[in-house]
């Protein structure tokens, strides 16, 4: 048997350096991989530990009782009013805006679309501050609403306002460019075939866009629940009354009871943990069928 | 003639509900959006121009506004260089628990902003774990400016990574390719055909962090300290304003944040216009 | 600069892409690679640029052997499919960029580059065309820029991926003609790779027919043409018909019947009649013809597309007959090869005399 020593070479494996022409060297590539990894780890993976290590530093029975403290329920209570009213108003606007942005041409449209996104671009405090400005005392309709009886700020509706104010986007801009995506052909059909607006609507358009929907309502709700800003400035702090959860944890905080402010925080870190699993599944299950509304 | 006009304003179609459902946006927008921040412009109008430059370039007026735009540059720099080493390893590379790692990276979106302000002070507090380290160096991270920074960094870390990604995953790799086969070291190849693809959304990565950190407020007034002129920045300045009844104050600091978020959300805009033009996609 | 490939294996994932591949490429020959998508006809063409390295075997350019070296140390022209020109230089800058990034010793001079780049888009016939982007060019012009940047470097070889198959059909043959005259000027080694058999039998000094990794044939279009080396070449090249046929001492059989048609040098045992529809002639009839039914018959240019079935089994059979012969659906027709191949299970073929 003749072993041509050219090609008994051939049969082992190339030289290490000899990759393909688009990938870097080995210690190249796990050299980023663990500088990127570390810096997730120290700047999200450690604040998360942090909030659950301090949460839970004072035993359970510390951790249990802070939660069901009767502010603390309050606080919860109220976080889960406002973002179950903030949240389906948003929906049915996300719903409006899209359908006629996505489904129909007209002037001005893009504008329209820059405006929606608006809200994104303001800091939170000032989207406390403009209701403030609006219905506070001070204003043109603050003694007006006085005379009346009716509460804005310092209330919960303006905590309302507010929070619908910064998540006025999530839900619309998820679905725009999903609808626009998907055209008008399926709902020229139906209504060729004899469907009502409603019908097509009900049967026809919210079937093609259910998951970004719900990916949007996602989003949306775990802004309404988490936000700060907003909700600090035009709530007044009022304790059992005005006190959404993140301002209870301040509250807390501020007041050294840290125990009890991050068991309360650890609420709102296993609510973001929760998101961003279902959000994630969406992602995986469901790719074609959103158009992950990411950078918000 | 009704019709008419109509037809001038939009393209006629067969799917009903145009009217209802622009109204309803049209009327829900302004109450919610357009209304309120009108109030906020007429409010600083209302001012006269001598008391609007008065209150806005009072000296603690300005460092408050200097140091969110430094703090915020500072942060969005941070994100830029990392947000395109993770954007990178998530595209091209394959390691184990990769998914997960994509996943994780909107943590900063999902968790509320006072949750991260208070965990972020526990770590960097100079008895917390990351701060018992710091200050034997002399380091001061917690209620100093540097503390500011870690915030917002933390808050704005997925805006360049969620730009740069998809944009990446966009490139074919036949550019590297055709830069190898041309005698390109690695390095060079990626220089001079990847990065420049980039640059688009790198900026537009950048202008959005930038742009949600010189508002941000509830992570940050935590860990700054907050003292005056030093580690305050310009939404707490706000905030003090309204809380010591000085309308005028909050409302001119507001304006002039607002008019320079509109100024930063016309700059992304352009450069997306521009990306659009150049590469034939948005960044 | 002749190529040598030795006994070329590649495996994606454990998948096989290439079989032992053995070809040899003369210096200065145009080379065709053809095969249907999956055939591995790019992965070959990688394999040699240095853009992906073999699970085993070795690739020589020259005396040199080139197994071990990288892409950039290669010096290979590799056109791509779609270009891969870079969007964001100009055309003199794109050209310009295999000479600018070298090492400032071997780096020509800026005014050098300029120059060389003027040249070539001279030889591309594209002059004056330096300051224009990638995007302001047509498909046709593209691919030309992407030709001279490859041939900035001086390449040892030229490699090119489906040079025509992001253009339209008449772009696409004044471009082949161009290239076969670019070829002859300059006298490069080439190698493109096309999934169009008339662009490799026009263009190409010597065709590579490749399919499922494998090389089914190597040879001039004739040889291809005349005489396929497989049932793979026969059908994938031009148009063709089989029928099901027994071998018996020498003697073709087609449902018992024994045709005309002589199987020497074949075992006995089943084997498939491969046969072209325009060199089958109708016959008056007889033993040793093919008879049919006509199925179908329509007229196309200068002949008449005619199908029978043939046999019990009614097997389908295309004619490709003079325009002036009619023909009724339903009538009974005898035809007879004038060429064939019959090919026996997994033994090679016989032919026709």
């Amino acid at each position: 048997m003749v072993l041509d020593p050219s090609l008994q070479a051939g049969r082992d494996r190339p030289r290490k350096h000899l990759r393909a022409a688009t990938t870097e060297a080995p210690a190249v590539r796990w050299t980023l991989i663990a500088i990127g990894l570390l810096f997730l780890a120290v700047f999200l993976l450690l604040p998360l530990a942090a909030v659950f290590y301090e949460a839970l530093r004072g035993g359970v029975a510390a951790y249990a009782e802070a939660i069901t403290d009767p502010d603390a329920m309050a606080a919860i209570r109220l976080t889960l009013l406002i973002a179950a009213i903030s949240v389906p108003c948003n929906l049915v606007f996300g719903l409006a805006a899209a359908w006629a942005v996505a489904k129909f041409e007209f002037k001005g449209k893009s504008l329209l679309v820059t405006l929606i996104d608006l809200p994104f671009s303001v800091s939170p405090v000032i989207s406390g501050l403009v209701y403030i400005l609006l219905f506070g005392s001070q204003s043109l309709l603050g003694p007006w609403l006085a005379r009346h009886g009716i509460g804005i700020v310092f209330a919960v509706p303006g905590i309302v306002l507010a929070t619908i104010f910064v998540t006025f986007p999530f839900i619309a801009r998820e679905l725009i460019p999903l609808m626009q995506e998907q055209g008008t052909g399926e709902e020229e059909a139906a209504i060729s075939l004899g469907a009502s607006g409603w019908k097509t609507f009900l049967l026809v358009t919210l079937p093609n866009v259910k998951w970004g929907l719900l990916y949007g309502v996602l989003l949306c709700n775990a802004r309404a629940m988490g936000e700060f800003g907003a909700v600090s400035v035009i709530s007044g702090h009022i304790r059992g009354v005005t006190n959404t959860m993140p301002l209870h944890v301040e509250i807390l905080y501020n007041e050294y009871a840290f125990s009890a402010a991050f068991a309360v925080a650890s609420l709102l870190a296993l609510l973001a943990l929760l998101t961003l699993v279902l959000k994630t599944a969406l992602e995986w299950r469901f790719a074609d069928n959103i158009v992950a509304a990411r950078g918000h | 003639m009704a019709t008419a006009a109509l037809s001038r304003f939009r393209q006629p179609s067969v799917i009903p509900g145009f009217g209802l459902a622009l109204g309803f946006t049209l009327a829900y927008l302004s109450l919610i959006v357009l209304i309120p921040l009108a109030a906020l412009i007429v409010r600083s109008a209302g001012l006269g121009w001598t008391e609007f430059w008065r209150l806005a370039t009072d000296q603690r007026t300005l460092s408050a506004l200097k140091l969110s735009f430094g703090a915020s540059v500072i942060a969005a720099a941070i994100n830029t260089v990392f947000g395109m080493i993770l954007a990178w390893i998530l595209v091209r590379y394959r390691f184990p628990g990769r998914r997960i790692v994509d996943a994780i990276i909107d943590l900063p979106f999902a968790l509320p902003t006072a949750v991260a302000g208070i965990a972020l002070t526990a770590l960097y507090a100079p008895n917390g774990w990351i701060g018992q380290w710091a200050t034997p160096l002399g380091l001061k991270i917690a209620y100093t400016p540097i503390g500011v920074v870690i915030a917002l960094t933390f808050v704005s870390l997925p805006f360049v990574v969620r730009t740069v990604q998809p944009v990446l995953e966009e490139i074919d790799t036949q550019y590297e390719e055709a830069a190898a086969t041309l005698g390109a070291g690695r390095l060079q190849a990626v220089i001079s055909t990847v990065l420049p693809s980039l640059l688009p959304a790198l900026m537009t990565g950048f202008a959005l962090a930038l742009a949600r950190s010189v508002g941000e407020y509830g992570s940050v007034i935590f860990i700054a300290g907050n003292i005056p002129g030093v580690s305050e920045i310009a939404p707490l300045l706000i905030v003090i304003r309204l809380e010591e009844f000085n309308y005028a104050g909050a409302t001119a600091v507001a304006a002039l944040m607002l008019a320079i978020s509109f100024a930063m959300l016309l700059v992304i805009n352009l450069i997306q216009a521009w990306s659009r033009r150049r590469f034939g996609h948005g960044a | 600069m002749d190529i040598r490939i030795q006994n070329i294996r590649k495996e994606f994932d454990r998948f096989p892409a290439l079989h032992d591949v053995s070809l040899d490429i003369r210096s200065g020959e145009l080379i065709a690679l053809l095969g249907p998508s999956g055939s591995g006809k790019t992965t070959l063409l990688r394999l040699i640029a240095g853009l992906e390295f073999p699970s085993a075997g070795r690739i020589h350019f020259g005396d040199e052997d080139a197994s071990e070296k990288s892409v950039q140390e290669r010096n290979v022209g590799f056109v791509f499919q779609h270009y891969a020109l870079f969007k964001h230089m100009t055309v003199a800058d794109n050209i310009g960029f295999g000479l600018r990034i070298r090492p400032r010793g071997s780096r020509p001079s800026r005014r050098d580059i300029r120059r060389r780049a003027s040249e070539l888009l001279d030889l591309v016939q594209l002059s004056g065309l330096e300051k224009r982007f990638p995007a302001q060019l047509s498909g046709g012009q593209r691919q030309r820029v992407a030709l001279a940047r490859a041939l900035a470097i001086e390449p040892k070889v030229l490699l090119l991926d489906e040079p025509f198959g992001a253009l339209d059909a008449k772009v696409r043959k004044e471009l082949r003609r161009w290239l076969r005259e670019l070829h002859d000027r300059t006298g490069h080694t080439t190698v493109f790779v096309t999934h169009d058999q008339e662009e490799a039998m026009e263009l190409a000094d010597r065709v590579v027919v490749m399919s499922q990794g494998r090389i089914e044939q190597i040879g001039t279009a004739d040889e291809i043409y005349d005489d396929p080396a497989t049932p793979f070449v026969f059908s994938f090249i031009g148009a063709s018909s089989t029928l099901p046929v027994v071998v018996t001492k020498g003697t073709v059989t087609l449902d018992g019947q024994p045709l005309s048609i002589a199987a020497a040098d074949l075992p006995d045992g089943p084997a498939t009649l491969y046969l072209r529809p325009h060199e089958l002639e109708v016959v008056a009839g007889g033993d040793g013809a093919i008879t049919g039914t006509v199925t179908a018959a329509r007229r196309s240019a200068g002949s008449r597309l005619v199908e029978i079935a043939v046999g019990t089994a009614r097997h389908h059979l295309e004619l490709q007959l003079p325009a002036e012969t009619s023909v009724v659906i339903g009538q009974t027709i005898a035809v007879s090869p004038r060429r064939w191949q019959i090919y026996g299970t997994g033994v090679g073929p016989g032919r026709s005399a």
